[in-house]
């Protein structure tokens, strides 16, 4: 199995908080890795970092065997332009925890959007995609509505459909379910683990312990700005080694 | 002991075929008599001001009438509209420059945007104008060309194109600061995750202001954008002072021959009202149409 996202000890502070201090992580193709930790331990930064929105100071990440940000040349490595940085970013979806859909666009037009300004789709051909993206996370009917007439889980499945869009190799969750009222959590995971059923490759950050059992292939558990431990569901959630991951475990479940 | 009383049970609460049917009762609304004396006088202020309107020959309206479509005021409100637009126009193109500028990374340009902003912000209209109408003086000829370098075409700054291109640089230059300002505060007022999101899906940098941002920050611009436009609009008739035919130097030429200045000053009025009008009309269209998925 060849590595989809290689990370190889990362550093990156804010200031004078170091926020990652030296991750090194691996997730091969087809793998669903969910990420757990505290609040403030830097899940969110190391995902962003994955998707290049936030530049690390030290260390290296890879996807799909290019590195993020630079490109290699001999033996130098060229500081990626933003139009490349853009370029590369169209092959990895990233979800939010506030959806962050476009609230003047349509749903129709969020998905579109994307392929058609980045990837140069034919609009015609986008719309069919969308469509049919649409149908796949239950929203065909909602393709003329705008946002705010959704209710969250419906917004947060339009975010995934939009980020599929792009046909990417790597989708990025940022705690996709944390903004949602409680009975709206199910009908986004669902469509979170349809997607992990048909071998999308995927990090999930969530507090989500049941979904993290039933799909995670690795869990990682992270805390201040390291990876403290990582495994099968079964070893992490199960009989976690370190205290620090029995302590938030207990908080949690 | 409890700090909460609990609510009085009454024979109605505890009974369900014993309550009482409110709706056999007759409601009585609230009286304001204070109200209707107010409105009361206001009526009778109101209608005092409208006889006096019509009925007191001071206003002059026979004269009123003959001077409310001549050609001299007509062609005098068509030159205060063109510096209005350009005014707009140019003002709004430089201050979305200006604007996205101070919003840049780079501190050169950020300061120069600032130093911008803050010089014409701290210059009265007036004086920038007379400063400008006296350049043309200063600079007879503009050329254009290399900088520093060789000029490619020049042109004559004397005469009444002169003056009228020094109305509209005023117009523009000052406009371009506060439009900055505005075009800025409505950038900012976009939720941060739209930019995040969109540089997520790799739309390109200008796609990006151009279709995401610049459409939602246009709902906090317009009202202020709006604003600007009808000041600008009335701000012109300080263009006279340049003997620049507009409005308001037209009808001070007329009164100062015919001595019949209320109704000339009303000429003035009336017209200003009626186009501020079609301004407000617009600017209502036109935010409707960037309200778009907006709930509020
Ligand atoms: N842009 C930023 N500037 C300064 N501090 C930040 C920034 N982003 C995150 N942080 C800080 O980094 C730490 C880790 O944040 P984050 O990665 O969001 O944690 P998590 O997602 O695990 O809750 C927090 O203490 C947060 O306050
Ligand atoms: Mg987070």
């Amino acid at each position: 199995m060849t590595a989809m996202v290689d990370i190889r000890s990362v550093h990156k502070s804010f200031g004078s908080l170091e926020v990652l201090r030296g991750i090194d992580l691996e997730v091969r193709s087809g793998e669903v890795a969910v990420v757990l930790g505290p609040s403030g331990s830097g899940k969110s930064t190391l995902l962003r970092a994955i998707n290049h929105l936030e530049k690390v100071d030290s260390g290296w990440i890879s996807v799909a065997g290019s590195l993020v940000g630079y490109r290699r040349q001999g033996d130098r490595l060229y500081e990626l332009r933003e139009r490349e940085i853009l370029k590369q970013r169209t092959r990895i979806g990233f979800v939010f925890q506030n959806f962050n859909l476009f609230p003047h666009l349509t749903v129709l037009e969020n998905i579109v959007e994307a392929p058609v300004s980045a990837l140069r789709r034919p609009r015609k051909e986008a719309v069919r995609a969308a469509e049919a993206l649409l149908a796949r996370v239950g929203l065909a009917d909602k393709a003329a509505a705008y946002p705010r007439q959704l209710s969250g889980g419906q917004q947060q499945r339009v975010a995934i459909a939009r980020a599929l869009a792009l046909e990417p190799e790597l989708l990025l969750f940022d705690e996709p379910t944390s903004a949602l009222d409680p009975e709206l959590v199910g009908e986004v995971l669902d469509v979170i683990k349809d997607l992990a059923h048909q071998g999308t490759t995927m990090i999930v950050v969530t507090h989500e312990i049941g979904f993290a059992r039933e799909v995670a292939d690795t869990v990682v558990f992270m805390d201040d700005g390291r990876i403290v431990e990582r495994g099968a569901p079964a070893e992490v959630l199960d009989a976690p080694r370190h205290e620090r991951t029995k302590a938030f475990l207990s908080k949690v479940l | 002991m409890s700090l909460t009383s609990d609510p009085p049970v009454g024979k109605a609460a505890a009974n369900g075929a014993e309550r009482e049917d409110y709706s056999a009762l007759k409601v009585v609304p609230v009286r304001h008599p204070w109200r209707w004396a107010a409105v009361v006088v206001t009526a009778v202020l109101v209608a005092q001001f409208a006889h006096g309107l019509i009925t007191n020959p001071g206003w002059e309206w026979d004269v009123f009438a003959d001077f409310f479509t001549t050609r001299t005021i007509l062609k005098a409100v068509w030159i205060t509209i063109q510096l209005t637009f350009y005014g707009t126009a140019l003002g709004f193109a430089l201050g979305i420059v200006l604007a996205f500028m101070r919003l840049s990374r780079s501190p050169f340009l950020k300061s120069v945007a600032f130093t911008y902003i803050w010089a014409f912000r701290s210059i009265p209209l007036i004086v920038q104008l007379l400063f400008w109408f006296n350049l043309t003086y200063l600079y007879k000829r503009l050329d254009f060309g290399i900088p520093f370098g060789p000029g490619f075409f020049s042109f004559d700054t004397a005469g009444l194109v002169g003056a009228m291109s020094a109305a509209v640089l005023g117009l523009a230059l000052h406009q371009a600061a506060y439009a900055a300002e505005i075009v800025r505060g409505g950038v900012l007022a976009v939720d941060g995750g739209q930019l995040e999101a969109a540089a997520a899906l790799g739309i390109p940098r200008l796609r990006q202001l151009r279709r995401i941002v610049l459409p939602q920050a246009m709902r906090s611009i317009l009202p202020n954008a709006a604003n600007e436009v009808i000041s600008l609009f009335k701000g012109t008739s300080i263009v006279s002072v340049m003997a620049i035919g507009e409005l308001f130097y037209q009808v001070q030429v007329i009164y100062g021959r015919n001595g019949r200045v209320v109704p000339l000053l009303m000429v003035a009025t009336v017209w200003y009202i009626i186009l501020t009008t079609v301004l407000s009309i617009a600017q209502y269209y036109v935010e409707r149409h960037f309200s778009r998925g907006a709930t509020r």
